[in-house]
């Protein structure tokens, strides 16, 4: 489903630094990735290479064949089969809860009216928010905010999702919420690359774990290898530190 | 008594002392003016000012032949007067005013010149026709300079290099020279040009207004680009990621997410920009249009009344600046609850 060889993003601005060095992946369909590793290890910016919100300088993406990094290549087709979810959010603020899920659905996907509503009825249902349709975001608690996100991002019907430490930002009460709508996407098969810190989250539902460091790929294995049998120390020194 | 309720009592005194003393600096202000124009013999005339915004005007339809009223026809709204000349030729005199009064009978012989009807019409005076002309003016130049802004502000910010430098380039012009310089720019550098090659080409001419409008047109669009500028880019980058990687293109994240967010941080400055251009339409006397500036400088000169007539200037001003501004808090307020 993902494909990922041999890429490079280095940062000039404000000053030279090398986000992503030689990365390579293989991501099947229905697959649950965790990336796991230290801040400022290159995570996000992978993520957002994946959908080209950041250009990688050198190497191939291709995402369900469609090679990304194609000068060609209609990235916003692609984009819409990418859901994202980001740490802060981002949900439109002045958008209602309903507005939200069904605005791209509207103008990317251009579904009659009928049939972005049913969607988005349904969405909101699957991640516990319908009694808000009509509320604006910010009289919204940021599990609540986060679960919309997702629906949004859902609404699209993406063959992937991305998550980037989409509990980073929540108070603890909240993690679990949000957590929970994830991992019933990952039960419904969805093929999901998620970065966290939520150890509990990659234990339970990861088929893989990832673990970067200094733009990097340092060790792959299932969840299991990770927490008994690392390899490198780089990892059992982050292991450590967050367990 | 508690401490805290001594210590509001003392507190409301404050606020009423400092309140007096406001008054009485303000009144010891107006009062000097006064005494000081009573020592230079300067007679206050208010009673002269308002006949320069709307008057009584008397018109006299004058006979322009010689010979005998023959009939005076008074129809619902039209008064028609006939007159056969020594020649037996028919005149006809026809008038559509109301309250005419007529000043000939049947029969009469007038000569020519002779007063056959006079009537009294409200006319507008000038200081209003100029207050009026400094709205229309300030209200056309407002809006060409907010589409003009608007395209300015996206090239500005666009990566396109092209778009990017015109827009720098325009803006910096703009920004750097005085308002006065460039309206003599548009009047007599590009007026002449272009009037001249349409006299060449045997078309109508451009009035200077149009000049005029456009010397404060691209005057405001540059700071309205600024401005549109900075609205844009002080929304969250997340709110362009989140758009953007839902596959909305650049267009359409702009136009359903960034700008109308943007639009509402916008307003208040914006508020303030036109709000100049108002003032800054004053500059406009200078190419002989008469707007109010310029109308209040022509009554000066004819009515010897300057202290009253610059006074009822500037608020007419302020009450242009004030409407204009309670509009734009209006409209924000209606957008902020929608
Ligand atoms: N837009 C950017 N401009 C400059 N440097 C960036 C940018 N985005 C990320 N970086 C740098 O790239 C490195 C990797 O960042 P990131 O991918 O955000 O790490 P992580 O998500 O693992 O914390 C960091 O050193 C960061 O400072
Ligand atoms: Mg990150």
């Amino acid at each position: 489903m993902i494909d990922v060889k041999n890429i490079y993003k280095t940062f000039f601005v404000p000053h030279r630094v090398d986000a992503l060095v030689n990365v390579t992946a293989k991501i099947k369909a229905g697959e649950v990735v965790v990336i796991i590793g230290p801040s400022g290890s290159g995570k996000s910016t992978f993520l957002r290479c994946l959908n080209r919100l950041d250009t990688a300088n050198k190497g191939n993406i291709f995402i369900d064949g469609i090679d990304v990094l194609h000068p060609s290549t209609n990235i916003n087709l692609v984009r819409a089969e990418v859901g994202m979810v980001f740490q802060s959010f981002n949900l439109f603020p002045h958008k209602t809860v309903k507005e939200n899920v069904s605005l791209a659905q509207q103008i990317v996907r251009k579904r009659p009216q009928k049939e972005y509503q049913e969607i988005t009825m349904s969405l909101l249902k699957k991640v516990g928010i319908e009694d808000k349709k009509e509320v604006y975001p910010s009289q919204l608690s940021g599990g609540q905010q986060q679960r919309v996100a997702i629906a949004r991002a859902l609404a699209m019907n993406p063959k992937v999702m991305l998550f980037d430490e989409p509990t980073s930002a929540l108070d603890p009460e909240m993690i679990s919420e949000v957590l929970d709508v994830m991992k019933e996407l990952a039960k419904d098969g969805m093929t999901m690359v998620v970065v966290t810190h939520e150890m509990g989250f990659a234990r339970e539902v990861a088929d893989r774990v990832i673990f970067m460091d200094q733009g990097s790929i340092v060790e792959v294995g299932t969840p299991e290898h990770f927490f008994k049998t690392p390899e490198h120390a780089r990892t059992k020194l982050f292991l450590k530190q967050i367990l | 008594m508690s401490s805290s309720s001594l210590l509001k009592k003392k507190q409301n005194r404050s606020f009423v002392f400092w309140g007096i003393i406001f008054f009485i600096v303000i009144s010891f202000c107006i009062g000097g003016l006064y005494y000081c124009t009573l020592k230079i013999d300067y007679t206050w005339r208010w009673y002269r000012v308002p006949q320069y915004f709307y008057y009584n005007s008397e018109t006299k339809i004058e006979s322009e032949n010689t010979g005998i009223v023959d009939l005076i026809n008074k129809k619902d709204t039209e008064i028609v007067i006939t007159i056969i000349d020594d020649n037996g030729e028919v005149h006809q005199y026809s008038c559509l005013e109301k309250n005419v009064h007529i000043e000939i009978a049947k029969g009469d012989y007038v000569f020519k010149g002779d007063i056959l009807l006079t009537y009294n019409k409200w006319k507008v005076g000038i200081l209003l026709q100029g207050l009026w002309l400094t709205l229309k003016v300030s209200i056309i130049a407002s809006l060409f300079g907010m589409v003009i802004g608007i395209f300015t502000g996206f090239a500005r910010i666009s990566s396109n290099p092209a778009f990017k430098w015109f827009a720098i380039t325009y803006i910096e012009i703009i920004r750097g020279s005085p308002l006065l310089v460039q309206i003599f720019i548009w009047y007599f550098v590009l007026g002449t040009l272009i009037n001249t090659l349409l006299t060449q080409y045997g078309l109508l001419l451009i009035p200077p207004l149009w000049f005029g409008i456009a010397s404060l047109a691209t005057f405001t669009g540059a700071y309205v680009a600024e401005i549109v500028r900075a609205g844009i880019q002080s929304i969250n980058k997340g709110q362009t990621e989140a758009s953007r990687s839902l596959g909305m293109t650049y267009v359409q994240s702009m136009t359903y997410i960034i700008f109308p967010q943007a639009f509402r941080r916008i307003i208040p400055p914006l508020a303030g920009q036109f709000i100049s251009l108002v003032k800054d339409s004053s500059l406009l006397g200078i190419i002989a249009i008469r707007e109010l500036t310029k109308a209040t400088r022509e009554v000066v000169t004819t009515s010897l009344q300057p202290f009253e007539l610059w006074f009822v200037c500037a608020i007419l001003y302020l009450v242009l600046t004030f409407t204009l501004s309670m509009l734009l808090q209006y409209l924000e307020k209606r957008m902020i609850n929608s």
